[in-house]
């Protein structure tokens, strides 16, 4: 019962968040229903890469650590690593393959 | 004032993921996407550096510290990002992506474990926890272990380090093992205290061991269907991360990626004939490697010298390129975009049938025909290709071998009854190009090498088409 009722407010508390993530979900079938197949690698790729926004949450961590709290800088720090990569890597590598799709004309 | 500019740095991220999303949907303006997301993702960065406050333990707000940290990690990231991603060859891509993918799912499992200290933390001084809270951690935690170790193990099967594994009843394993994940998560979401602690960690071990053994026993055609999917799972944890901290850039870029991801999985899926859920429990795989054992497909194969198979295509009216992974492997796409420019030189009419699989990712032989500057108007879909093979003279398989297996339409006993496939059979001859007559990637026979109207051309792919080309040119 007290959890039902920590969810309910929870519900509450975020519906605004709900909210997005509803018409998130639409808004990104919407989005890519649209797509070519040929096209399918390289939105797979760019898609990759936008879900390393996590990196903002790895850097709230890394920043909000405190100094002796050695576990949270070190889990924090290879979080801001890993997130980095995710990005970076996942648009160098889009971009690499939308090239070649350019080059043709 | 700072937390207004934050906000309006994340409205810029979230319409760029979406506006990005969308250009990348059309070749014109794909590429300009990608740096349109890019660039709001890096105002998005920076704009947390150093306008983000945090509510520290007495309540009041602060800038975030340990910039020093945050730098060195972005700017290592960044290096071995950029490095990793310009060196890698294009038939590597899929792996290289699937790893990508894994890092930001470890990112989310870590957020969540240095976040679960701090709930641990207050466990132990006996303060009382937030449970929806409590909840968004659990999600990030087994999403986001499930999606790095499923992507670590698709990134060394594509690479040839992992092989396929899968043992009796795995899928119930799965089943069971998911169960018990879920069952110990619900208990310690309701009573949660001091002795009990331990068991996120046990939790998180399960996870792993559970994105593991999920992706193992999947091989051949469902490996596209896999990274697609952990692609969207990873999107799901980074929006776990979106309801921890009240970031709606998070939320809006992982519940983005999330349905976008879901939906190019069933798109994929479909084109299989496959189901979202037989995927998941790795049914497919187990299936395959069981019926790969009888060889009922026995019988006499014919080989054709390479004057001889240089001669049918010269003489073609029309001829179409098949191409599957053994293409990529042998990075042949260049020698064949020459071997089609000499026959269309000499007035054979030259296309590519590109089935929607084949390859190891959606659209991988477009990216790898397109390398090779193979103009988009030679590519036929299926469909199309379907409809042309009556009037073909000569098709020419390059290392693809499931999506042209006649099995898909005529043996209700093969696990990929059902798929649809490109009908080669069709044409007047069927020209086959492997390296050996091992069975393909999903361990199924192939009837069509047997067929009167097949002659098999063994080889290393772009050897073969070498070695056929100047075949060719030596006719005139």
């Amino acid at each position: 019962m007290e959890l039902i009722k920590h969810l309910l407010f929870s519900v509450y508390f975020h519906q605004e968040m709900i909210y997005i993530v509803i018409l998130m979900i639409f808004l990104g079938i919407e989005v890519i229903g649209r797509v070519p197949s040929v096209l399918h690698t390289p939105l797979m790729s760019g898609a990759n890469a936008i879900h390393g926004v996590v990196i903002i949450g790895a850097i709230i961590v890394m920043g909000s650590a405190e100094s002796d709290n050695y576990v949270a800088l070190i889990l924090g720090f290879l979080a801001v690593i890993l997130g980095t990569l995710n990005v970076v890597g996942g648009f160098v590598v889009t971009d690499r393959m939308l090239e070649m799709f350019k080059k043709k004309k | 004032m700072e937390i207004s500019i934050l906000t309006i740095c994340y409205l810029i991220g979230s319409v760029t993921f979406i506006l990005g999303l969308k250009m990348l949907s059309n070749p014109a303006s794909a590429r300009k996407g990608n740096l349109v997301a890019a660039t709001g993702m890096t105002i998005a960065i920076f704009g947390t550096i150093f306008l983000y406050r945090y509510r520290t333990s007495d309540g009041a707000t602060a800038n975030l510290t340990n910039l020093p940290w945050i730098f060195g990690g972005l700017l290592i990231g960044s290096i071995v990002g950029t490095l990793a991603a310009k060196k890698v060859k294009m038939t590597a891509m899929p792996e290289m992506v699937s790893l990508f993918n894994g890092m930001g799912g470890a990112c989310a499992a870590l957020i969540s474990f240095v976040e679960f200290g701090h709930i641990a933390k207050h466990i132990q001084e006996g303060q009382p926890i937030n449970k929806g809270t409590f909840l968004t951690i659990f999600l990030g935690l087994i999403i986001g272990s499930i999606s790095f170790a499923g992507s670590m193990i698709a990134w060394g099967k594509l690479n040839g380090k992992v092989k396929d594994f899968s043992f009796k009843g795995q899928h119930i394993f799965n089943l069971a093992l998911f169960a018990v994940i879920l069952a110990l998560a619900g208990f310690l979401l309701l009573n949660i205290d001091v002795s009990n602690i331990y068991l996120f960690y046990v939790i998180s071990f399960l996870a792993l061991l559970y994105g593991i053994f999920f992706v193992l026993p999947i091989g051949g055609a469902d490996m596209p269907v896999v990274i697609s999917l952990l692609n969207s799972f990873t999107g799901v944890a980074a929006a776990c991360g979106g309801f921890l901290y009240g970031n709606k850039v998070m939320l809006t870029g992982g519940i983005l990626v999330g349905a976008a991801g879901t939906l190019l999985t069933i798109l994929m899926c479909k084109a299989m004939n496959r189901s979202i859920l037989n995927v998941l429990i790795g049914s497919f795989g187990a299936k395959s490697t069981g019926a790969g054992g009888d060889a009922k497909a026995a019988g006499n194969y014919k080989e054709i010298s390479l004057s001889d198979a240089a001669t049918v295509m010269a003489y073609a009216n029309k001829v179409i390129i098949v191409p599957g992974y053994g293409l990529a492997v042998a990075q042949a796409q260049h020698t064949c975009h020459e071997l089609e420019k000499y026959l269309e030189e000499k007035g054979v009419e030259v296309k590519y049938a590109i089935h929607p699989v084949a390859g190891r990712m959606p659209g991988h032989m477009n990216v790898l025909l397109a390398e090779a500057d193979v103009s988009y108007d030679k590519l036929l879909e299926m469909e199309d290709a379907n409809d042309e093979f009556k009037s073909t003279d000569v098709v020419l398989i390059l290392g693809a071998n499931d999506v042209v297996n006649p099995a898909a339409k005529n043996d209700p006993a093969s696990p990929i009854y059902g798929m649809p496939i490109l009908e080669v059979e069709q044409a007047k001859t069927v020209i086959v190009n492997k390296r050996s007559m091992k069975p393909g990637y999903a361990g199924i026979e192939n009837d069509l090498f047997y067929q009167p109207k097949t002659s098999m051309l063994f080889g290393d792919a772009k050897a073969a088409l070498q070695k056929l080309l100047a075949e060719i040119k030596g006719l005139d």
